[in-house]
């Protein structure tokens, strides 16, 4: 019962940091009109990408997003494919600048050949390409200031959360569960890099030898390594706190035993734009509660 | 001409294979725990191991090595049962549009983020109904023809359907690449009934696989009924096949190399081959497994990748030192 207890009460924090986040990041949106001489009809084919541009004010600049950017409310949706991109679909949205993640089946030199301006966000390794990306994005949005703001408030902000990490003689270990059949991200990986900063330790590094960074942990080993946490970024595949308690052979599992799994919004925790404020808040909020 | 019947020298072997497999499956892993402990474990004495270890052994090990031999039993099993039926060395397990059957199914459920207990339902309705389809449509023609036209058609939808649904990608393949990890014996409970009907209902019919491996006037002269053993022998290993890939996804390469070695190795009858195939086929598959959850531990290789790594050279090696093959 207290378990329970404890989860709801984990849960109703995420949930209020999440929603509470959102709203400051988009406090930062200045509703500044489009600069003259840069590009006024954007298209963003990168989840994480739409999320900074939006975060920076170029939000107005942007006229059409991929089928997987969601945040922030509103965005022009449309059914616009990032990993299967099609030429002719987003030249007919007369773009003055495509911003993708992915240079996928040679799009950027089909756009480039159509005298359309590409920009490449590469899925992050680590902070640092976060505020480098979005650094880059501002030059040529026109929003260099706002861009710089953004970073600091992301600085600032990531450092105060850390700053609230309890000291620990011994460091709690974790498990990142990116689907039931345990493939998980290790520490040198964004995400990791997150939760090492946070002061936690991957019990997943040993499993990745050739450092691919997304290994799939045996359960039998992940079991023995018994983490003092386990969070679940494959909530959308049906798995919760509940489930992964009843799996056998985990009920010895240090997390399984304290109650301590966290399930993570997915959308957040798979995307490095400014929402990794969102994300760190959640792993410290975790962490805190955490015995 | 090697004799017909089943020698018991290779009885015993194949029974002894399916023994060591099991031992040496229980007892060694990515976490290393004395063998002698876990032993005593099984056999329900009391053991100074913690609550964890106990775990490991009876809810993950265990389950895990005895799906292998089941899966391996029952791909084998059905490898030997088509090749014979269709009278075609290369005939597998997966002919009829099973594979790209409950490939679609696991595909659409996983793509639905349908809950994972669902998953191997699904995927073992589609591998029924694909082989349904694959019947009806090659009936008295070429049912393996048939099979590639299904199975082509199948395979276009789902890549259609994993398209639409990227993010599920990493799931799919980890289905597709084949996977023996058990949720305790759940995938266990499962598979079983349809391995036991599938088993009995081959092995009963192993004298007539023999006749219809000859041909079918030969069969209907020695007073059996080709056409109705024939749907019969297929409907089991049909059956058998399926659930097997629903609850482990598509792991290659069983159901054609181990009846082949044994083909090479104990004879050319289907009254030997068959139940030797499970046999070898339970043991080759949990010793391949062992492989798989060892070699990179604590990491973890995909199961189907294994079986044609180690499968493939080995059955070259059969091939070259017993130089004849006959059906």
């Amino acid at each position: 019962m207290r378990r329970r207890l404890l989860a709801t009460t984990l849960a109703v924090a995420v949930l209020g940091a999440a929603m509470g986040c959102g709203t400051t990041t988009e406090g930062t949106t200045s509703q500044s009109s489009a600069p003259n001489g840069y590009p006024q009809k954007i298209v963003s084919l990168s989840a994480s990408a739409t999320e900074m541009l939006f975060a920076m004010g170029a939000g107005p600049q942007v006229v059409a997003v991929d089928e997987y950017s969601n945040y922030p409310a509103g965005v022009p949706k449309t059914n616009l494919s990032g990993f299967t991109p099609n030429a002719e679909a987003i030249a007919a949205k007369t773009p003055d600048l495509v911003v993708l993640s992915d240079d996928s089946k040679g799009i950027v030199a089909q756009l480039n050949n159509l005298k359309i301006k590409t920009q490449l966000v590469p899925a992050a390794k680590t902070i640092d390409d976060t505020y480098r990306q979005i650094k880059e994005l501002g030059d040529v949005t026109g929003h260099a200031k706002e861009a710089e703001t953004l970073n600091r408030k992301i600085k600032d902000d990531l450092a105060a959360l850390v700053k609230d990490v309890p000291k620990r003689d011994k460091p709690l270990t974790y498990f990142y569960e990116l689907d039931p059949a345990l493939y998980t991200a290790t520490s040198k990986t964004f995400i990791g890099s997150l939760f090492t900063t946070a002061g936690l330790v991957n019990v997943a590094d040993a499993a990745d030898p050739s450092s691919t960074g997304y290994p799939k942990m045996s359960a039998e080993a992940l079991i023995k390594a018994n983490p003092d946490m386990v969070f679940l970024a494959d909530t959308v595949m049906g798995e919760t706190p509940d489930k992964v308690k009843a799996r056998p052979g985990w009920s010895g599992v240090t997390a399984v035993a304290k109650g301590q799994i966290v399930t993570l919004d997915s959308d957040i925790a798979s995307r490095w734009g400014p929402r990794v404020v969102d994300l760190m808040r959640a792993i410290v909020a975790a962490v805190r509660q955490a015995q | 001409m090697k004799p017909a019947r089943l020698s018991l020298v290779w009885l015993g072997a194949g029974v002894a294979a399916v023994a060591v497999a099991l031992v040496l499956g229980v007892s060694l892993g990515p976490v290393s725990l004395p063998p002698f402990e876990v032993a005593k474990q099984l056999l329900g004495f009391d053991t100074g191991l913690s609550q964890l270890e106990v775990g490991i052994i009876t809810q993950i090990r265990l389950p895990r090595v005895l799906l292998g031999l089941i899966v391996g039993a029952m791909l084998a099993l059905a490898g030997g049962c088509f090749q014979g039926v269709f009278r075609n060395p290369l005939a597998d397990p997966y002919l009829l549009g099973i594979a790209a059957g409950a490939g679609l199914g696991a595909t659409t459920a996983i793509a639905m983020r349908a809950d994972q207990a669902i998953i191997p339902i699904v995927a073992f309705l589609g591998a029924m109904v694909s082989a349904a389809l694959t019947y009806l449509l090659g009936q008295g023609r070429n049912l393996i023809l048939a099979g590639v036209a299904v199975s082509s058609f199948l395979a276009a939808v789902q890549t259609y359907v994993l398209q639409r649904n990227v993010d599920t990608i990493r799931e799919v393949y980890s289905w597709l690449l084949g996977r023996l990890d058990t949720h305790g014996y759940r995938e266990i409970n499962l598979l079983l009934p349809y391995a036991l009907i599938a088993t009995i209902v081959v092995l009963a019919l192993r004298r007539e696989l023999d006749a219809l491996s000859v041909g079918d006037a030969e069969a209907a002269s020695l007073g059996l009924h080709p056409q109705r053993s024939r749907l019969i022998l297929l409907t089991a290993a049909a059956l058998g096949t399926a659930a097997a890939v629903a609850v482990s996804g598509l792991i290659g390469f069983v159901g054609i190399i181990v009846p082949h070695i044994v083909r090479l190795l104990a004879g050319g009858s289907y009254r030997s081959i068959l139940p030797l195939s499970v046999l070898f086929g339970a043991a080759f598959l949990a010793l391949v497994d062992l492989a798989a959850r060892t070699l990179v531990a604590p990491g973890e290789l995909p199961i189907g990748v294994v079986t044609a790594f180690f499968g493939a050279p080995f059955f070259v090696l059969v091939l070259r030192v017993t130089r004849t093959v006959s059906l």
